[in-house]
């Protein structure tokens, strides 16, 4: 059983948004940290102090541990932010504004 | 006197909001419900989105029949133009405008532009958030809060790995658990800090809500049947792996709440799925100048606030679940209604509701009770190193030195002293963590701001448009 079987799922096609240079595959209506949870990805920042991985955590928009940057703009909650076809999504490092 | 509709601003559209609006528009109430996510539901509701095409949706929920019945509702008063639905609202501040109150949003998940609607009355319907407290390797990618692996699932149909642990306290897990399993997760275990023997004892309580203890009884036969253990008074004591999760150590709990020597066993598992409990949305409440009453927002028999013109109802005023939020906003919707029409609320008219709201916040007093009747003593396990503070990554030990060296005796204190609280979230996730390791009571900070707000949106908040 999937969750997409266990709803009877028919999702709208398939699209893919590049993860860090990777594409990830994403279905209508997910957020990024849906598609890239669904993807097997768990960490896209990095902490400002010791660097260290974070992704998911709260999944309703209270923690930001999900930021991202997503077509250049940095500190989007990935939990908020529908995936959309073509986004360039980047990891980010820090407050998003040090590169 | 003017002719048109008194306005009443809902503010959540979840179990509580969906209740109040349907009861006030049926009343002669126009009905802007202000919502931050896509669809309306709320976390119980919470629906597959769209494009995803579920055909069978209820296959991740219970009382499905309730939520089309609050569908069917809502449609019938957005068709006949009594409610208006503002999706993708998050409302950081209601603000008083004479005799008016004015609720602002930002708009979107890019949450740069601001909206203001004019509202005659506000009721506050936001819910509440997962409390996690902190355990080493909390941090690591894969351990998600229980609700957000619920959410997740139940609203982007999405599994991370394969292999979960559900870990805490509290009868969210039950739910988060069969549905991990449902959806195919291999569930290694629910770890449950409370003991069965607790549990047993308030059989009293339970008898009072049959339809809870019914969906309890559904919910443990459903985890038997996927062979899913329950392991009760034990806990998750760290969760390991370099950059994401790999496994997790759980302990047994003896009689004074420390592990059991000899007790520890680690699990394989790349997901877990952690929580110890609910705590309630109090922010825009905290902006308007509301009393609380413990960690929820004080309402009054009719649901009302100190402050006139706002209401509370569902979770903002203290976790009990969705049954009890539908029951507190229904009587909510029907006192504004009456309130804002110039009639005198009847109390007798909701009086089933009433009997229902009475009796669930009786039981749910009661099972917290019984979640809590054993110490856990977890903040003793907290190692010095342990991440408390996760946006602004203070360890336990500075808490710690905070307390000791630096004799800070409050919560307060200790945020100053090491900017604990004081990022991003603005202590949402680690009040209470940071609380437990100071030895502090945990006073809810009052929040003035609902969400990170621009600065430029500060400067220059949005005038709300001239009628209604
Ligand atoms: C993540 C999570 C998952 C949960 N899953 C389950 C479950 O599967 N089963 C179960 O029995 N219980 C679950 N619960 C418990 C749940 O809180 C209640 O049972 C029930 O949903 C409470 O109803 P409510 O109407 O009070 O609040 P909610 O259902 O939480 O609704 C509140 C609504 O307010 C909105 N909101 C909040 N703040 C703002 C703001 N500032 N601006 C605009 N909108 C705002 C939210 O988007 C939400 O739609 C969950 C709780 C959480 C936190
Ligand atoms: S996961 Fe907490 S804000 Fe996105």
């Amino acid at each position: 059983m999937n969750p997409l079987r266990l709803v009877r799922a028919r999702p709208g096609v398939p699209f893919t948004v590049t993860f860090d240079d990777r594409e990830i595959e994403a279905l209508p209506g997910q957020t990024l940290a849906a598609a890239l949870w669904s993807g097997g990805v768990t960490a896209w920042r990095t902490t400002r102090g010791a660097g260290r991985p974070r992704g998911v955590f709260c999944g309703i928009g209270v923690c930001f541990d999900c930021l991202v940057t997503v077509d250049g703009r940095p500190g989007l909650r990935a939990c908020l932010v529908p995936a959309a076809p073509g986004a360039v999504v980047r990891s980010q490092s820090g407050s998003g504004h040090d590169e | 006197m003017s002719e048109r509709r008194p306005v009443l601003a809902v503010i959540g559209a979840g179990p509580a909001g969906l209740a109040a609006a349907l009861a006030a528009a049926a009343r002669g109430v126009r009905v802007m419900l202000v919502d931050s996510a896509a669809e309306a539901g709320g976390q119980f509701y919470r629906q597959p989105a769209r494009g995803l095409g579920a055909r069978r949706p209820e296959a991740l929920h219970h009382r499905w029949r309730t939520w089309e019945r609050l569908r069917a509702g809502l449609d019938a008063h957005l068709g006949a133009g009594r409610v208006t639905h503002l999706t993708d609202h998050h409302v950081w501040c209601v603000e008083r405008d004479s005799d008016r109150l004015v609720v602002h949003s930002l708009l979107g998940p890019q949450q740069t532009e601001s909206v203001a609607v004019r509202a005659d009355a506000v009721l506050l319907a936001t819910g509440a958030y997962e409390k996690v407290l902190p355990f080493p390797g909390w941090t690591l990618p894969g351990v998600v809060t229980a609700g957000g692996a619920q959410a997740l699932l139940k609203g982007g149909l999405a599994l991370s790995g394969g292999t979960a642990v559900v870990a805490g306290t509290g009868p969210l897990l039950l739910p988060v658990a069969t549905g991990l399993a449902a959806a195919g997760a291999r569930v290694v275990a629910l770890v449950e800090s409370a003991g069965p023997k607790s549990l047993a004892r308030s059989a009293r309580a339970w008898a009072a809500a049959p339809a809870k203890l019914a969906e309890g009884a559904e919910l443990a036969a459903r985890l038997a049947l996927r062979r899913v253990p329950v392991m009760a008074r034990q806990v998750v004591l760290e969760a390991h792996g370099v950059d994401r999760l790999e496994s997790v150590t759980v302990a047994a709990l003896d009689g004074a709440g420390r592990p059991a020597p000899g007790s520890r066993r680690q699990l394989s598992c790349d997901t877990l799925a952690v929580g110890h409990g609910l705590l309630p949305h109090t922010d825009l409440a905290d902006g308007l100048g509301c009393r609380l009453d413990g960690p929820g927002v004080w309402v009054d028999a009719e649901q009302r606030t100190d402050v006139p013109g706002v209401w509370a109802a569902g979770e903002t005023t203290g976790v009990g679940g969705a049954t009890l939020s539908l029951a507190e906003g229904h009587i909510a919707g029907r006192s504004a209604a009456a309130r804002l029409t110039g009639r005198v609320p009847d109390p007798d008219g909701w009086a089933p509701a009433a009997r229902a709201r009475d009796r669930l916040r009786t039981f749910f007093t009661a099972l917290d009770a019984a979640y809590a009747a054993q110490p856990v003593r977890w903040a003793e396990q907290v190692t010095d190193e342990t991440v408390v503070c996760r946006c602004e990554e203070v360890p336990a030990g500075a808490v710690r030195d905070a307390v000791g060296a630096l004799g800070a005796g409050d919560l307060r204190t200790v945020k100053l002293l090491t900017r604990a609280g004081m990022g991003w979230c603005q202590g949402r996730m680690c009040e209470p963590g940071v609380a437990g390791v100071a030895g502090c009571a945990l006073i809810p900070a009052r929040r003035l701001l609902a969400r990170p707000v621009p600065l430029g949106v500060l400067a220059d908040p949005a005038e709300p448009p001239a009628a209604p």
